[in-house]
């Protein structure tokens, strides 16, 4: 199961996911297992989208892989995860705050959930700039991420709090704190979706930019086929707790190969083409 | 087709708290005129803070516009000047869809209950039997059937496409001739969506239904309506026939919402991305957004 074997040709992925699967409670004594069976990798510098609809398993996913599943004995992950070649699975408290707090930064949906309502945007950022700067230092490496996040005017938003800023300047926000721990992988959980379309063709933009002048690696999940298609190298397509597909964008929007995937762009594409009605994929639960 | 329910030069205030660099007050909407015709489209799109959902909810008569700002008529007849009856026919005829159906129904009520409790309200049956059958009638108008399963089921028992089913069921049982959708499929997954606008223009098209439909899905505006409102900042900057507006935008605002559309295409959509400033918005406008 070590990887010698692809020591030549491939790099090492950054994120090797081998058979991983989730089982949560949803009631008394009921279970579902939410994720089964998925391998993925990452490599580094790569950007790589998962994308389904709700219940598909994708949160779950990423939430295994940051080590943010809930603690408790009712909650069973099996399967491999490795980072750089560390197994994750079954490690301790300590070890996922060493991933989480240096290599690993995270976007999320809300950014109001997670950011501080108590503390200045300038103390949020630099508190996760890695430590041993002096204070004039630090607040200088803060403005310098937060510009790279796309935050023209940091020097004027560092004194703020978050109520004071609009939804896309706290996504990046988010972003920049994710950047400030120079971190090998960013995921990012639906980063634009709360986002108006103005402002999300902005904040991916700024997301793309920075990625790719840190050459950081990127693991995104949307629902949206349209933000996959623009900002990852490589694409998964998950179906209720499995992957069913997986390729270059080309190849998964120009020639897909599910069924479920086909199906999915065809009812997309009915919102742009000349039909009369939408199409509504036979995979559709509702 | 006549229009029915018209807003006009309709304008709202809020005023805020005492918070320190805030004005104290805010005028959501600020001299709209819009009109809805049962059989028509129409949409309002804008993004957050343009003030449409203040519109839905003064068009609903669910808050007043101001004193000396403008009206909103059904029929004709102003919604502050209507006795009793009309205030009644009013609500029955004008029905609404929110984003958030789970937010929109009482989880310790079931589906049959939901939808006979409107019945009731609006004395349109009183027998048990009558109400039992209109409940029948409107779940199967939006195809949730076999209707006695569903009648049973809690909302948490049902998914979020089902959910909104059920109110644009207890919106259909009164007979509307217009529905106000706030955002009424922002929150679905796409085919989902898909499902739900067939059923709007079903609807549309069998019981002569008029929408207002809200929202800042371009996409959806597209594929759907027939005429537009653009509204920013509390203003309508701009309104056409939906076709006129996509092919000819007379506002920079309008051609910014436009291109602002993502494209499920990798070449289109990293164009998409690129060819936008990654600058923030300013920072001014930001606080107000």
């Amino acid at each position: 199961m070590t990887s010698n074997e692809n020591s030549s040709a491939q790099p090492e992925p950054l994120i090797d996911v081998t058979d991983l699967s989730v089982t949560l409670p949803t009631g008394q004594r009921q279970f579902v297992r939410a994720v089964k069976s998925v391998s993925l990798k990452v490599y580094p510098g790569e950007r790589v989208g998962i994308v389904g609809e709700s219940g598909s398993g994708k949160s779950v996913t990423v939430r295994a892989i940051s080590g943010l599943l809930p603690e408790s004995p009712l909650v069973e992950v099996g399967g491999s995860i490795r980072f750089r070649g560390r197994e994750l699975v079954g490690a301790s408290a300590r070890d996922w705050q060493d991933i989480r707090s240096k290599r690993i930064g995270m976007i999320f949906q809300d950014p109001m959930s997670y950011l501080n309502p108590t503390m200045t945007i300038g103390r949020q950022v630099r508190e996760a700039l890695q430590r041993g700067r002096s204070e004039d230092r630090s607040m200088d490496a803060a403005m310098r991420v937060m510009e790279l996040a796309g935050l023209s005017s940091a020097a004027d938003l560092i004194g703020q709090y978050p109520f004071q800023l609009s939804g896309g300047m706290r996504q990046r926000v988010l972003i920049a704190i994710a950047l400030a721990k120079s971190p090998e992988l960013i995921v990012a959980d639906e980063p634009t979706t709360a986002l108006d379309a103005t402002i999300q063709r902005r904040v991916l933009r700024s997301l793309d930019d920075s990625v790719t002048r840190l050459g950081t690696s990127l693991l995104l999940i949307t629902h949206d086929l349209a933000v996959v298609a623009g900002l990852c190298d490589r694409v998964y397509v998950m179906f209720r707790g499995e992957i069913v597909e997986s390729g270059t964008a080309e190849q998964i929007y120009y020639n897909p190969q599910h069924d479920y995937t086909k199906d999915l762009l065809r009812s997309v594409r009915s919102f742009t083409d000349d039909s009369e009605e939408l199409y509504v994929s036979e995979y559709a639960r509702d | 087709m006549h229009a029915k329910l018209v807003a006009t030069g309709v304008s709202k205030t809020f005023h805020r708290k005492r918070m320190p660099g805030a004005a104290p007050t805010a005028k959501a909407v600020d001299g709209v005129t819009i009109s809805v015709a049962p059989g028509d489209f129409t949409a309002i799109v804008g993004e957050s803070g343009s003030g449409k959902s203040t519109m839905a909810r003064i068009m609903l008569g669910l808050i007043e516009p101001d004193h000396d700002g403008g009206t909103v008529t059904y029929d004709g007849i102003p919604l502050s000047e209507m006795n009793r009856a009309q205030s009644m026919k009013f609500r029955s005829s004008v029905q609404c869809v929110l984003q958030d159906p789970s937010a929109a129904l009482n989880p310790r009520k079931s589906v049959r209950q939901v939808l006979a409790e409107v019945v009731k309200l609006h004395g349109i049956a009183t027998t048990k039997a009558d109400i039992e059958a209109k409940v029948h009638e409107a779940l199967s108008i939006v195809d949730l059937t076999p209707t006695a399963t569903y009648a049973d089921r809690y909302p948490h028992q049902l998914s979020g496409g089902q959910r909104q089913r059920v109110l644009i069921a207890r919106a259909v049982i009164l007979n509307p001739a217009i529905i106000i959708a706030d955002e009424a499929v922002s929150a679905l997954d796409v085919s989902v969506k898909a499902s739900i606008l067939n059923l709007l223009g079903r609807l549309r098209r069998e019981l002569n239904i008029g929408y207002l439909f809200i929202t800042h899905d371009l996409p959806v505006v597209q594929k759907v309506a027939d005429y537009v409102y653009v509204m920013k900042n509390g203003q309508v900057v701009e309104e056409a026939a939906k076709d006129e507006l996509f092919a000819n935008p007379k506002t920079t605002y309008t051609r910014e919402l436009l291109a602002a559309a993502p494209l499920p295409d990798p070449k289109l959509a990293r164009d998409w991305i690129r060819s936008t400033t990654p600058q923030t918005e300013a920072i001014g406008t930001a606080l107000v957004d």
